[in-house]
């Protein structure tokens, strides 16, 4: 079954001539039709242009052309502008807006050869941790269709998860990729900041934001975060460093490798949880890593802190959407003011709506101070605990998320308990590291992440030491019931 | 601190954005719940700390040169517009 195969699998069955792309794209394709009324991971399915670009693959490659990307299917998350195709954001803000160029990570992917089938579904703007603040519906997780899929890369988590494409990409500002990975049982990677372009990724948090891959295991994601990966001067914080070959370091051993396990990441873990982490952190022993604990005091401060920083930056990024240049326009405007007004209390969901305000409160005369200096003040020292860690130890090791997938109504009401499902990973985006969830077990038949944290550019190292862990255990192999055939 | 419907009311205002009525006693509740939450900050010792804005803080912006890079394509972007006239956007009169 194509759908079973691994990125490397399907590019040796290309290069062998056993299959086409077009065969590839038509697989997938009719996957998409049968499996995704059942989960709505996908907003638009664009079948006729991946057709053409699989004929294309295939004429590249009958031309001597080869690349470990070209003919190999994927979907996009639909915050990433792609030429000619609506690009929503999953708000109805955006819902007729037809992006007029390709974000940097669609083109990459594109010149790579890679052939895209759909557009992903998605927290509205990327604001939520569990796919239904999405003016086109929740998405259900795979595992357990009455649950969620995790967010805000929701869409694009249950359709690595369901197999609808080979790899599909999302973005992280507080753990929307390792979230929605943890919660579907795939492997999702956040790079640091400013190691993959931010250009055509609509803006939610712009010193958070960042674009990564969501696979079935640490060496498709190697493969696919090498093409993503690289400078680009279209963006202004786009760091101009070598992307390293992240699948020649997959070799490496174990041996010598300091884990730190971070203590903060325990207290008030359920016992089943904190067990899957230990499991883990055997095999890594066993694999020849060294394991000690770490504290990384101000880390419990990390949810407070983004919830300032993260809706201060939205509420100045979502100015740009006022019912003028493009997206939704109210009806019968009476002066300018009421456009915009209407506009924008029209074309943005409640939890936008609930951050541009968080946001503009903090900003505004008065307050500033008291929380956004304050917030700014914080993840300096968080990112100093960080930086101390990492003096001592190689990566940090624990928890995804504090439990698995919870069930779609649970916590709509109350945005506390949303924002703490995010508790582990927000961290990460504060200091602009690298982090990496990898599915470690089952809690209740529903996948549990583990996640590694390195310094930053340190995405050899976490991809190496998720793929030994794979090596080593099969938890990556297990794929939901009903998405087999 | 608990938010009062007027300082909710100002807050929309100032990010131009309409609040029905059903919406306001929603967002009064969960914004004096988030406002209480984010307060916690203030415990944190931050007497010398520098603001971080920044992951990559220390870094410089980078300058280009001063040459063309963009051509003409306000047709295709104002595509998206939802009122376009002689390529200019309309909106409601402002100055009568």
């Amino acid at each position: 079954m194509l759908h079973n195969l691994s990125i490397g699998e399907l590019g040796r069955a290309l290069r062998a001539g056993k299959t086409s792309s077009v065969e590839i794209t038509r697989h997938f394709l009719s996957r998409i039709e049968r499996l995704n009324p059942g989960l709505n991971a996908l907003i638009t399915v664009t079948a006729e242009q991946a057709l053409a670009q699989a004929k294309a693959a295939d004429a590249r490659r009958a031309a001597g052309d080869e690349g470990p990307l070209l003919g190999i299917p994927l979907i996009h998350k639909d915050i990433f502008c792609t030429d000619g195709v609506r690009t929503s954001c999953g708000s109805r803000m955006l819902d007729n807006f037809i992006a007029p160029y390709d974000a940097t990570v669609v083109t990459r992917l594109k010149d790579a050869g890679a052939v895209m089938l759909a557009k992903a579904n998605m927290d509205e703007f990327a604001m939520g941790s569990s796919n239904e603040t999405s003016f086109y519906g929740p998405v259900k997780n795979p595992w357990d269709t009455g649950k969620v899929p995790g967010g805000s890369s929701g869409g694009s988590a249950a359709a690595a998860a369901a197999r609808l494409a080979a790899f599909t990409t999302g973005t992280d500002t507080g753990g929307s990729i390792r979230q929605p990975a943890a919660l579907t049982g795939v492997t999702g990677v956040k790079p640091t900041y400013g190691r993959v372009s931010r250009y055509g990724m609509i803006a939610f948090a712009s010193s958070l934001d960042q674009a990564g891959v969501l696979a079935r295991s640490a060496e498709d994601a190697a493969i696919v975060l090498e093409v993503m990966a690289g400078f680009d001067p279209k963006d202004s914080t786009s760091i101009d460093t070598p992307v390293p070959d992240y699948s020649a370091a997959l070799g490496e051993p174990l041996a010598g490798l300091k884990i730190g396990l971070l203590r903060e990441f325990f207290d008030g873990l359920e016992a089943r949880n904190s067990a899957l982490i230990h499991d883990a952190l055997k095999v890594y022993r066993s694999l020849g890593a060294q394991t000690v604990e770490v504290s990384l005091p101000h880390l419990p401060l990390s949810v407070p802190t983004y919830y300032v920083v993260a809706p201060a930056e939205c509420s100045s990024n979502l100015s740009r959407f006022d019912g003028v240049r493009f997206g939704h326009r109210c009806e019968h405007p009476k002066d300018l003011l009421d456009l915009y007004k209407r506009s924008r209390g029209e074309g943005f969901g409640a939890e936008v709506k609930r951050r541009i305000m968080t946001g503009t409160y903090v900003l505004s005369a008065g307050y500033f101070d008291a929380y956004y200096l304050k917030a700014q003040k914080v993840r300096r020292l968080i990112t100093d605990d960080f930086r101390a860690a990492f003096a001592q130890v190689d990566l940090l090791i624990g928890p995804t998320t504090p439990t698995p997938a919870f069930a779609i109504g649970a916590k709509v009401d109350d945005p506390i308990t949303m924002y703490l499902n995010d508790i582990y990973t927000i961290g990460a985006n504060l200091a602009g590291l690298p982090g990496l969830s990898l599915p470690c077990g089952f809690v209740d038949g529903l996948p549990m992440g583990l996640q590694l944290i390195g310094p930053h550019f340190s995405e050899s190292r976490l991809l190496n030491a998720a793929h030994r862990y794979q090596t080593a255990t099969e938890w990556h192999m297990q794929g939901p019931h009903g998405y087999e055939q | 601190m608990n938010l009062t419907r007027q300082d909710v009311e100002k807050i929309a205002h100032l990010a131009r954005l309409a609040i029905t009525e059903q919406e306001m006693p929603v967002y009064v509740t969960s914004l004096s719940s988030i406002v209480n939450f984010v307060d916690e900050l203030s415990r944190a010792e931050t007497g010398s700390v520098l603001p971080m804005a920044h992951p990559l803080d220390g870094q410089h912006q980078r300058l280009r040169a001063d040459a063309v890079s963009e051509s003409d394509n306000h047709e295709k972007y104002q595509a998206n517009a939802p009122a376009v006239q002689a390529g200019l956007y309309i909106v409601p009169r402002v100055i009568e």
